[in-house]
């Protein structure tokens, strides 16, 4: 079994409002997948309906070979989820909560809930009422790390985290990698996906618009290229350059965009002109990002209604 | 430094107020179903019953040779407090003083703690404390609106009555019955909401006041000495039957009870004043780094939950109960007027002497507040969906039926505690200060027929939860309803169809009356089935 969660066509909507509307969505086993999109493109109702919490209105979805609405308790042994927003029991210390959620899966790997905690400082001693939202999300994640489950589903998992404790997430990352297991993350964060995802997802309204590993993506869009020449180039001489966009030039410097397919013959023009400096920068995925919902935006007008 | 203290003290508590009308418009936007619905349920209830019962006795002659004596014997003076005059007038609101006095004292509890430890539990505060908003403001908004709801729905009543014909110096002292007992509520409630860190924290404390409020009322109105009747007078309850509605007249009460809810909101901003947004003046302590032995399962979180209001039921039923077993010895003063007795057992519809009769009359009102411990247990599942936890624990190996099942269990189990525990303590209590008191084994035994009425309401309750997260505290309604009509449908003049809709109804008239085997199976075969379809209905729908 190769997938791990494979949707197809998955559609919900809450009354008038549609969150997901034919939304194709796949993971391999043993990758961290990037699930990238703004707020409100329906990530968390997606994740959501893979834990068998929403009941999908059409299409099909299949997690770790099974039906997550039918096979919801099985399945959830295999699976540890930390949700957007954390909210903890009032009452309940963070190591109740940690105990209790591990103890619902059938144990705890005592070693690695006493280095979680202490690498994400976290004090379990303290009543659920009164943790930060930070603490309260690495009360969660130290309860999915902890854990054997070999599906992790990570909603935001870093949102109230600061950059240390990134650090020290993406750290724990890598070790569940390495351990084989598969990671769902829930990102509008695009540093984190970029650093840590090997393939990528990406959703507007409901629908996936992109999906592939990240030099796959790049393949679509454009480098940014900055160098410096001997010969001063007009803007006008750089905008006639086939694939070339939004160029700017002063005095002896030139920045523009290139189309993947027309890097290498935009280098080559640039060679004529005298390169004395040159920074060729693949696209972030945040330049991605921007560019995906750009794009659909101002080419793909939401269709009026009738 | 006093003068830069006197330049500073005008405007600093002018911007301590500030966005006060604001917030107080907002808390009426969310409240403005809650509000109206009480004012129409609490006037129908005052106004309805006065006009069934003086249709039903329309003179004095004939409320003398009525049922005056029914309702100046002391298991009903216990729960309604005396009849304030041998009239007519007096007689249509017997019931109506004490009920809707405990009823507006609880909406004044529920309005300023929806406003006040609520919202800044949930964070929300935070959002509108970042604003320009004082720091008095949303106590201030808080009080101001329960008051406002307070006097309005205490002179609608007021108006409704003398609108019926009634005294009208009668009425206006019948709704300064109810102001003196909503008033209070506001201040205690404005109190707890800054002694605690949570709503329930702060629930239990009010509720605590308002149950001791209540008992030292009972205790004091069924007294055989002066020295006991005094009690009353220390119980701002009390205060409200002291009111004498249609009898004395005693609206000056008025006076005293607004200054002493002024004393308690002046504690109450003397309290915020000294605490931290979000914080209690009951400081929070560290907890366990682990989990304790129990703390494994749903079954295990559910009684971790429950356990605070667990104790707190449990206190309660000891105290009251205890309270109802003492009452018992005032009740064989009576027994030596026979034409009371026959008169009770006429009326009541059972065999059995005055004591017994006194004790399935209490046992009525413990079996309601027994259904409300389990409804509140049954909405902590509501609030566990709705603050998210259900979808943690669903989201793992947990499956929707044990979910389901463990605060079911807790919601069907907590009544079952409460109403063994009454009837143990009071038949205890009772049976040792007067041995023809119906004993320990015969109040268990009726404490426990009540259940089938109570978990027919709570598996309702839980029926509603599994349809959909948000209708589950309609369950209070389904109390609310089932209660009443019990209570007030006969006297109303209700058609007896209606009355029948009522669990409560059906309850076998124990001890003394005999055991009403098919509506008991009947009520819990009903009750099994709508707890079912609760879990199947919760199966199917969305969670979150």
């Amino acid at each position: 079994m190769a997938d791990v969660i494979v949707t197809s066509g998955l559609r919900k909507s809450f009354g008038p409002t549609i969150a997901l509307d034919g939304l194709d969505l796949t993971v391999r086993e043993g990758e961290i997948h990037g699930f990238l999109g703004p707020n409100g493109a329906g990530k968390s109702t997606t994740i959501r309906i893979l834990l068998g919490l929403l009941r999908a209105d059409g299409g099909t979805a299949t997690l770790l070979g099974g039906d997550p609405w039918r096979d919801a308790t099985e399945l959830h042994r295999r699976v540890a989820y930390v949700p957007g927003d954390v909210v903890l029991w009032p009452n309940l210390t963070g190591g109740e909560v940690i105990d209790l959620l591990a103890r619902l899966r059938g144990g705890i790997d005592e070693t690695r809930r006493a280095d979680l905690l202490e690498a994400f400082e976290l004090d379990p001693t303290k009543k659920g009422r009164s943790y930060s939202k930070g603490n309260r999300q690495k009360v969660a994640l130290v309860a999915a790390l902890a854990s054997d489950a070999p599906l992790l589903v990570l909603d935001e998992p870093t949102a109230g985290l600061d950059p240390l404790m990134e650090n020290i997430f993406q750290r724990e990352l890598a070790r569940v990698r390495d351990q084989g297991r598969t990671v769902l993350l829930s990102s509008h964060m695009l540093s984190e996906v970029e650093k840590a995802c090997d393939r990528v997802s990406i959703v507007r309204t409901g629908v996936i618009v992109d999906s592939g590993s990240l030099d796959e993506l790049r393949h679509l869009t454009r480098t940014t290229v900055r160098a410096t020449v001997s010969r001063p180039l007009a803007v006008t001489e750089l905008a006639s350059w086939p694939g070339v966009h939004d160029p700017r030039a002063t005095d002896g410097e030139v920045h523009f965009a290139v189309d993947a397919a027309e890097i290498g013959p935009a280098i080559a023009r640039l060679d004529g002109a005298g390169i004395t400096g040159l920074t060729v920068q693949p696209p972030t995925l945040e330049e991605l990002f921007l560019e995906r919902y750009h794009d659909e935006a101002h080419e793909a007008p939401v269709p009026s209604e009738a | 430094m006093s003068a830069s203290t006197a330049v500073h003290s005008g405007p600093l508590v002018r911007s301590e107020l500030t966005g006060t009308l604001a917030l107080l418009r907002l808390a009426w936007r969310r409240d403005r179903i809650l509000i109206p619905a009480s004012a129409l349920g609490l006037t129908v209830l005052s106004v309805g019953s006065a006009k069934a019962t003086l249709d039903l006795y329309p003179t004095a002659s004939a409320v003398e040779a009525g049922v005056a004596e029914l309702f100046s014997n002391p298991a009903v003076t216990a729960l309604y407090g005396p009849v304030a005059a041998m009239t007519p007038d007096a007689l249509a609101v017997i019931k109506t003083v004490m009920l809707g006095a405990v009823g507006l004292g609880i909406l004044a509890y529920a309005v300023v703690r929806r406003h006040t430890r609520t919202e800044e539990e949930e964070g929300r505060f935070e959002l509108l404390g970042s604003g320009s908003v004082g720091r008095w403001a949303p106590l201030t908004a808080a009080i101001l609106l329960s008051t406002l709801t307070v006097v309005g729905i205490s002179l609608l009543s007021t108006i409704g009555l003398a609108g019926i014909g009634m005294d009208p110096v009668g009425s206006l002292a019948l709704g300064v019955a109810w102001m003196v007992s909503g008033l209070f509520m506001v201040g205690v409630t404005a109190v707890a909401a800054q002694l605690t860190t949570t709503a329930r924290g702060c629930a239990g404390i009010s509720f605590g006041v308002l149950a001791a409020a209540y008992i030292l009322r009972a205790m004091g109105d069924a007294a055989t000495t002066d020295a006991g009747r005094a009690l009353s007078w220390v119980s701002p309850l009390g205060w409200s039957i002291k009111v004498s509605a249609y009898g004395a007249n005693r609206s000056w009460l008025l006076l005293p009870a607004a200054a002493l809810a002024a004393a308690l909101v002046a504690v109450a901003f003397a309290l915020l004043e000294r605490r931290d947004l979000g914080a209690g003046l009951l400081a929070g302590r560290p907890g366990t780094p682990r989990a304790g032995r129990l703390l494994g399962s749903p079954a295990g979180l559910s009684w971790r939950l429950n356990r605070p209001s667990v104790i707190g039921w449990t206190v309660l039923a000891v105290v009251l109960a205890g309270v109802l077993g003492n009452l018992v010895s005032s009740i064989s003063a009576l027994t030596t007027n026979p034409a009371v007795a026959r008169m009770l057992q006429s009326l009541g519809g059972s065999a059995g002497t005055l004591e017994d009769i006194f004790f399935s009359t209490e046992l009525r009102f413990a079996a309601a507040a027994a259904t409300a411990a389990g409804i509140s247990a049954a909405l902590r599942m509501a609030a566990e969906e709705r603050a998210t936890h259900a979808e943690v624990l669903l989201a793992g190996p947990t499956s929707r039926r044990r979910f389901y099942v463990s605060h079911a269990t807790a919601a069907l189990l907590l009544p079952l505690w409460v109403m063994v525990l009454v009837g143990a303590v009071a038949g205890l209590v009772g049976h040792r200060l007067d041995a023809s008191a119906p004993g320990v084994g015969a109040l268990v035994a009726a404490s426990l027929a009540t259940l089938p009425a109570v978990w027919l309401i709570i598996a309702l309750t839980l029926l509603l939860f599994g349809l959909a997260g948000r209708w589950a505290p309609f369950g209070w309604g389904l109390l609310a309803v089932a209660f009443l009509l019990g209570e007030f449908g006969a006297l109303m003049n209700l058609p007896q169809w209606l009355i029948d809709v009522s669990p409560y109804v059906h309850v076998s008239q124990l001890p003394g009356g005999s055991f009403a085997a098919t509506p008991s199976l009947v009520m819990t075969f009903l009750a099994l089935l709508a707890a079912l379809a609760g879990a199947l209905a919760f199966r199917r729908r969305d969670v979150g």
